[in-house]
């Protein structure tokens, strides 16, 4: 707490879109209730405080620390080491920090296959020396540093302990909302803090529990680009064949990607208790996939039900859309069959 | 030789840094503008279905998602052939015309207007959001949270999320625009009409009656003669969702008009060691350096940028504000349209011409009978191509083009047969104005620090306010709302000591 009884809040992005941001500040009038209610010691989207101020503070604190990104870079990993030293409560904030998010998908390939991609082989580049960034560069007038690019995008917990968790990619207004008036009753002891390590301003059960499509225990015998088909309003969608994150995805969101007639991709990332997302949402796909007859042998079925499921377009890609910082499959190989990333694990680091 | 490096750039922390290098006699030999970030969008969106990058590549910006959503829409459109109707093309338009009305409001009220409205000699602490409202009165900043509020919601019920939104499709849009949400969206329109008007007014009071701004405005430290870049429809008139590419040179002839898919034979990047951004240029006139003029490849595109390549724009109000704007700042017609303007600080007026344009186009659009068409989910698929072998003519392509808030969009993906995604190729708005940004700031510095003469007051804000006007976004993350730009600089000598150390926040 500050001299003045508020307590101190901090804000900080690293490898990140700047969309939690944009959330936070979704929030309309209330953010002057922020302003308000907290003394804000760190935030560089919006008040003036540099890392050196933050170097200057004692260890723990700040009482509040919002952290959205990734740890993409050395930067981002000593802000990460340093946050969490000088902050009470330490949250990831958003899928970036919760675990990698989008640009995590780019574990599924290579430091050196990014580089060549951006800055060797785009049509628009000419580079004819083949210069790629480099950590140090000599100019005429004297030496220029940039930080030093990760093979493998990291979550904040990957790098550093996390207090809690808000997931959402961005965390919806209203629930970001809800967490920072829980949190300031808390510390005006009015109420208690969550379990340590909790995930917090998102829902217990599955996207599908609140979503208002109407599911009618229906199979499906193959599944379909979201261009194949006009999906019919008010049904769900997967039961049309369409892939929909919703039965292994956390609630909270309120469904929004399912109202508008698109499937969810798991930005609220896996249900509680689910270390894979990607595993669980194959066990959900298994149930609406239509196979099999009765007395089928069993690996008749498997197969039948293998093809089905063949008909998905880039597995990995959707199931670990958000999670592939934290999915079991590190680095896919990218060979093979066409250059698809295919479910199979491969070479870590 | 001293090196003084402004970092980090609160707004642009973690992602933008300035080293500035002061020669023996004290002078500056050059600046750096450095980008410390790569995130590899090109790289890691291989191997996905191509229906996703709308909900990919948005990542790349959470504060122009929008932007992204619509340029990766329409490369779909072109990577499956498929002609959206012209209910479709309105409903996505609708839509973004309400995103261009948020993020040219946030910019004006938040970023770059606090310089002029409260002033660029201000307390800093003054120059944000706050001491706006306090200067022209808290009923004006609800007005401004309000605009922010109705659009964001128009916006999250148009694309199906407030930030990051979802519903482009190949050909269409994922829902229809319900009745009674065209009603709302009428009437958000209007207001945003009333409130574009009173915004220019605004600027006309505060900047233009002020001496003091004009001859800022007008001032050779900033000003930069270069090309300039915008889409333009097909009376060569300014469009924000479609059209062609021109460029017009410094002395405002057209250099060339063509279609995005043709971006390449246009626009060259170039890689420099020290930075993670290219540096993108004109091909055909090539790349000289960080320098202005006809002979420099150096182009920007910027609401400026737009309305310089135009002949005016398509709605009446704002071509209103249009002409007033180049009278003013005493542009002559050359060959029936008026000849570019060069004073980079000028921008914050474009912006809010076109924010006006936005307004009147938002509510044209809002009252066109055709919007509420129930039939904009085509079923669509992609045509049948020999497999991919990264041969021109082989395979799936597609270009998306848009005017992104901070310059011209292309999205480029090259697909398989199956429409898996075999290759990307992206050039983001901000990314075009790397160049002009680098020699802004390298300008203001040279014009505040001479002969080891560090000026410290208003440095840093004068290097601020240079590149203040693009509304730079390197991973976006520039609109704030208390919209201030505290910087630092660190003086080091020749040891690597510190030898001085200016904030712009000094209590
Ligand atoms: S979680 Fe989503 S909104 Fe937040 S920084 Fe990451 S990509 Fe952006
Ligand atoms: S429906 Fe799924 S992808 Fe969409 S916002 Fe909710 S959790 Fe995220």
């Amino acid at each position: 707490m500050s001299d003045n009884g508020k307590p101190r809040f901090g804000m900080y992005w690293a490898s990140s879109c700047g969309g939690c941001e944009i959330s936070v500040l979704n929030i309309h009038d209330k953010l002057l209730v922020v302003d308000e209610v907290f003394d804000v010691v760190f935030w560089p989207c919006a008040a003036d405080f540099k890392y050196e101020d933050v170097r200057g503070y004692p260890d723990g604190y700040i009482d509040l620390c919002l952290f959205n990104g990734a740890i993409r870079n050395t930067e981002n990993e000593e802000m990460a080491r340093l946050l969490r030293r000088k902050s009470k409560v330490l949250v990831a904030f958003g899928s970036c920090a919760y675990e990698g998010c989008i640009p995590a998908l780019s574990n599924l390939t290579s430091k050196a296959d990014t580089l060549q991609a951006v800055y060797l082989n785009s049509p628009s580049t000419e580079n004819p020396s083949g210069i790629l960034p480099q950590p140090r560069t000599s100019v005429p007038e004297g030496e220029l540093e940039i930080p030093e690019f990760y093979h493998t995008v990291k979550s904040l917990g990957q790098v550093v302990p996390v207090d809690y968790t808000i997931p959402g990619c961005p965390p919806e207004p209203h629930q970001i909302w809800a967490v920072l008036e829980t949190v300031v009753a808390a510390l005006k002891g009015q109420a208690d803090l969550p379990p340590a390590g909790s995930i917090i301003g998102a829902g217990q059960t599955a996207v599908c529990e609140e979503c208002p499509l109407t599911k009618n225990e229906k199979t499906v015998r193959r599944f379909y680009r979201p261009w194949e088909v006009k999906p019919e309003p008010g049904l769900c969608l997967l039961e049309q064949g369409l892939v929909c994150m919703g039965p292994a995805t956390r609630g909270g969101c309120g469904a929004l990607c399912p109202q508008v007639g698109m499937g969810c991709r798991g930005c609220y990332g896996p249900l509680d208790g689910v270390e894979d997302q990607g595993a669980r949402m194959l066990t959900a796909l298994a149930s609406v996939v239509e196979a099999g007859r009765p007395g089928m042998d069993e690996h008749t079925l498997e197969k039948e039900i293998e093809a089905v499921m063949d008909t998905i377009a880039d597995p990995a890609g959707t199931f670990y859309r958000f999670s592939m910082a934290h999915s079991i499959l590190k680095r896919a190989r990218v060979n093979g069959n066409g250059g698809k990333p295919g479910l199979q694990s491969g070479s870590g680091e | 030789m001293k090196k003084i490096s402004i970092d980090p750039i609160t707004r642009l922390e973690g992602h933008g840094r300035i080293d500035i290098f002061l020669n023996d006699e004290g002078d500056v030999a050059n600046a750096y503008f450095v980008i410390p970030e790569l995130r590899g969008f090109e790289q890691f969106c291989v191997g996905r279905p191509a229906e996703e990058m709308p909900r990919l590549t948005n990542r790349i910006c959470g504060v122009c998602p929008e932007a992204h959503h619509m340029a990766a829409t329409k490369a779909l459109d072109d990577l499956f052939k498929v002609e959206p109707s012209s209910a479709v093309k309105k409903v996505r338009e609708l839509f973004y015309m309400a995103f261009y009305v948020t993020d040219h409001t946030t910019h004006f009220y938040a970023l770059g207007g606090p310089d002029f409205v409260v002033g660029p000699d201000a307390p800093p602490a003054e120059r944000n959001i706050l001491g706006v409202i306090h200067k022209v009165g808290v009923d004006i900043g609800k007005q401004v949270i309000d605009t922010r509020r109705r659009n964001h919601d128009i916006i999250k019920k148009l694309g199906g999320r407030g930030v990051h939104p979802v519903a482009g499709i190949p050909g269409g849009w994922s829902q229809a625009v319900t009745p009674d949400l065209q009603k709302e969206i009428e009437e958000a329109a209007r207001q945003n009409v009333e409130f574009a008007l009173f915004s220019l007014e605004l600027f006309a009071k505060i900047v233009l009656e002020n001496k003091e701004y004009v001859d800022m405005v007008l001032s050779d430290a900033y000003t930069h003669r270069t090309y300039y870049m915008g889409l333009v429809d097909a009376n060569n008139q300014v469009n924000f969702y479609d059209g062609v590419v021109r460029v017009v040179d410094p002395e405002g002839k057209e250099f060339v008009r063509y279609d995005p898919r043709d971006y390449p034979q246009h626009v060259a990047e170039r890689v420099e060691p020290w930075t993670y951004l290219k540096f993108p240029y004109l091909k055909q006139v090539g790349w000289k350096g960080f320098v202005d003029g006809k002979e420099s490849g150096v182009y920007c595109a910027t609401p400026l940028s737009r309305l310089n390549v135009s002949d005016g724009m398509p709605t009446p109000k704002a071509q209103e504000a249009y002409e007033k704007m180049y009278e003013t700042l005493g542009s002559k017609k050359v060959n029936g349209r008026y000849a570019p303007v060069h004073f980079r600080l000028a921008t914050h007026w474009a912006r809010l011409v076109e924010l006006l344009f936005a307004a009147e186009r938002m509510l044209e659009l809002a009252q066109d009978p055709e919007i509420t068409d129930p039939n904009v989910r085509p079923v669509v698929k992609p045509p049948a191509v020999a497999p991919f072998r990264d041969i021109p003519g082989e395979g799936l392509e597609g270009v998306g083009c848009v005017e992104a808030p901070r310059g011209t969009l292309t999205h480029h993906y090259w697909a398989d047969e199956q429409a898996i995604l075999k290759k990307v190729n992206l050039i983001v708005g901000t990314t075009n104005n790397y160049a002009p940004m680098a020699m802004s700031i390298k300008k203001a510095a040279q014009s505040l620090i001479k002969k080891g003469q560090v000026i410290s007051n208003g440095l840093l804000n004068r290097i601020e306010m240079a590149f203040r006007n693009y509304d730079p976004c390197f991973s976006c993350a520039t609109h704030s709302l208390p919209g201030q730009m505290p910087l630092e600089v660190n003086i080091y000598n020749a040891r690597g000591e510190v030898v001085e150390k200016l904030s712009q926040f000094v209590e």
